[in-house]
């Protein structure tokens, strides 16, 4: 396949293709479905962030 | 073979250009309102597409193009493996598995760095000081690493000295990472990732093209197994597109447990632990830009990675169709009907007098496969006639033996020198994102989780910027040390290996547990990050021959053997991370399952979503 004589060469060419198409299934079945709430603590967190990159 | 001529004045000025614009697009950053925590304090999070990229080019360096790369130049397409698991568990499970979790926990316990994640969830000063000190002091092998991807390839392209290349390498980073580019500017990272993206396109089309397409291509370096050498076929390389030979208790199984341990697993498992990608995650603004980065990311890593290890090893095929001609004696016919042979690899010393090419490492005539293109009549330096044979070979014979050189080798004599300086600027951007991440990682080891635990913040509030710059100095000097004095064969790959897989056995239990377990304890976590460490370092010291060979401590306990158990075959070619990952991941589970839980209030305040 491919060219490729090894089976698991060429499975390993053919699985990286596939778990690209998994992931890009994944993200757009996914799209919408996890809640987007930024919270008060996500909000004290990204201050107290920003202060460290600041810092640095 | 030799690189392009010497850089010249267009060269000086794309690369000017390419730092201004970097520079520029980092200045707007950081008076503006541009990294990951400006996104959130705003009240949005980024384009899922540039935190992809911006990850992924965090992710992806010199390391994994011209490295690993050039590995795959050596020992074939098996690196396809790693490709895949940086896909599977690089993006999608570290996306979709662990970085909600790691972002929650993060913002529930105030957590900033690595290290300071660990230790407020188990509520340990210890922990975070010991994961500071371990980041501090082995993240330089990994920018080591990085460094000699980059400077190997300038040294190539450019026609200068390694040496010149790290010192000109070392200077660009340092004026990039000092004055402030640790600010982790997702549009820096950006358009150093999109500079990789075309970059990478190019060559993968390119190559698939000079060798007729890709099922062409692949056949032709199939067809090429009876071309590996000598050594590596005792190891077990059975060619290039072919797996090593799989087995326990011989030299011929060497390869396979070389590569899939320490390569494939090493890197592939270990990812999930570094540092630098963890923290990412609390970036994040909600679950759902992580859900929506995970396409673009697949699509960046398959294309970073698959790409380089696809053409490190195509570049064998063309080599030995376009590669400039060798010359020598035949020593043995390979094969009559594909008219191949090995060479005793010769030159032409003086006017039609040929003598033979001796190779440094072993002072013997040096040796090449080469597939035949002409014989003719010649002399010898002692005035003796010798049929001459000459052909062209593999592409580890073009780069002098070095892996490390296969890439930069393939991209001076293959493409044009416009792409040379494009695939440098590639690099350099590969480079300088995860540099930038890098040592953002080593300095607030040291400011926050060494510095400021052991002797504590200062009493004006303001941090320990000091300490920051002289460890983000000292892990920048130790970094170009190892660089310019350690160049063995695919230094790079295994400077990466050893890190990640560090990494991999100390952290991984403890954080995975920590994320998805609340009956782990502060004991468990402490006793699974030492075994992983010290198994870890025990092996890299005293087992694995590569490593402890050349670090010397064996030799000095034994007598000169490279292992403890260097005539135990295969134990000296395990990498130190199947044991110790295990190991570290059973202590964890029996150290935390008897004693006692952590209490509840702490529990509540990690896991405030699933009360008890």
């Amino acid at each position: 396949m491919l060219g490729i004589e090894d089976p698991l060469i060429w499975l390993a060419y053919l699985a990286c293709l596939a778990a690209a198409a998994v992931s890009v299934g994944y993200g757009i079945a996914q799209r919408n479905r996890a809640p987007d709430t930024l919270t008060r603590e996500d909000r004290t967190w990204a201050k107290e962030e920003k202060k460290v990159e600041n810092e640095l | 073979m030799t690189g392009h001529a010497a850089i010249d004045s267009i060269d000086i000025l794309v690369i000017l250009l390419y730092l201004v614009a970097t520079g520029y697009l980092g200045w707007l950053g950081w008076k503006g309102t541009k990294s990951a925590s400006d996104f959130l304090l705003a009240g949005r999070g980024a384009h899922p597409v540039i935190m992809a990229i911006s990850y992924g080019a965090t992710f992806i360096s010199t390391s994994a193009i011209v490295g690993f790369g050039g590995v795959a130049g050596l020992f074939g397409m098996s690196l396809l493996w790693l490709t895949f698991l940086n896909i599977g568990v690089g993006i999608f499970i570290a996306f979709a598995v662990l970085g909600e979790p790691t972002r929650r926990i993060g913002h529930h316990l105030g957590a900033h760095t690595f290290p300071e994640l660990l230790g407020l969830r188990y509520q340990s000063k210890g922990i975070q000081v010991f994961s500071g000190a371990l980041i501090f002091l082995f993240m330089p092998l990994y920018i080591a690493a990085v460094m000699t991807g980059g400077s190997v390839f300038a040294a190539s392209q450019f026609g200068v000295d390694f040496e010149v290349a790290l010192l000109i390498f070392s200077l660009i980073t340092a004026a990039y990472v000092i004055p402030g580019g640790l600010k982790a500017v997702m549009y820096t990272d950006t358009l150093q990732g999109i500079i990789m993206i075309l970059g990478m396109l190019f060559l993968l089309w390119f190559t698939y093209d000079s060798l007729g397409g890709v099922i062409q291509a692949h056949q032709t370096l199939t067809s090429m197994a009876n071309m590996v050498p000598k050594p590596l076929q005792e190891m077990g390389h059975q060619g290039w597109t072919a797996m090593p030979e799989f087995g326990w208790g011989a030299k011929n199984y060497e390869l396979w447990w070389t590569v899939v341990t320490a390569i494939i697993l090493g890197v592939g498992i270990g990812v999930l632990a570094q540092p630098q990608l963890i923290v990412r995650f609390m970036t994040v603004r909600s679950r759902r830009e992580l859900d929506r980065a995970v396409p673009t990311g697949a699509l960046f890593i398959i294309l970073m990675t698959g790409t380089p290890f696809v053409v490190g090893s195509l570049s064998n095929a063309w080599f030995m169709q376009n590669g400039p001609l060798l010359h020598g004696k035949m020593v043995k016919q390979i094969s009559a009907e594909q008219n191949r042979a090995v060479i005793h690899v010769m030159k032409e010393a003086s006017p039609g007098r040929w003598e033979a090419v001796m190779n440094p490492k072993t002072g013997k005539p040096s040796l090449a496969p080469v597939a035949v293109a002409e014989r003719q009549p010649a002399v010898d330096a002692k005035g003796q006639p010798f049929e001459k044979v000459s052909g062209r070979s593999i592409a580890v014979v073009y780069a002098k033996g070095q892996a490390d050189e296969i890439i930069p080798t393939y991209i001076t004599s293959a493409l044009p020198r416009w792409f040379g300086l494009l695939f440098f600027l590639t690099l350099l951007s590969a480079a300088m994102s995860t540099m930038s991440s890098q040592f953002h990682t080593l300095g607030t080891a040291a400011g926050r989780d060494l510095w400021e635990q052991l002797i504590g913040k200062p009493a004006d509030g303001q941090p320990s910027l000091k300490v920051v710059r002289l460890a983000i100095v000292a892990g920048l000097l130790v970094s170009v040390t190892l660089a310019y004095t350690v160049r063995d064969e695919y230094v790079i790959a295994r400077f990466t290996a050893i890190f990640f897989g560090l990494c991999a056995a100390t952290f991984m239990p403890a954080y995975i547990g920590g994320l998805f377990s609340r009956r782990v304890t502060r004991p468990g976590a402490v006793a699974s990050m030492l075994v992983g460490f010290f198994v870890s370092l025990f092996w890299l010291l005293f087992i694995k021959s590569r490593e402890a060979g050349a670090i010397g401590l064996v030799k000095a306990v034994t007598g000169g053997k490279s292992s403890l158990v260097e005539d135990v075959l295969n134990w000296p070619s395990v990498d130190p991370i199947v044991i110790a990952l295990p190991l570290s991941l059973l202590t964890l589970a029996l150290v935390s399952a008897v004693t006692r839980p952590p209490d509840t209030a702490h529990l509540a305040r990690c896991f405030p979503e699933k009360p008890l």
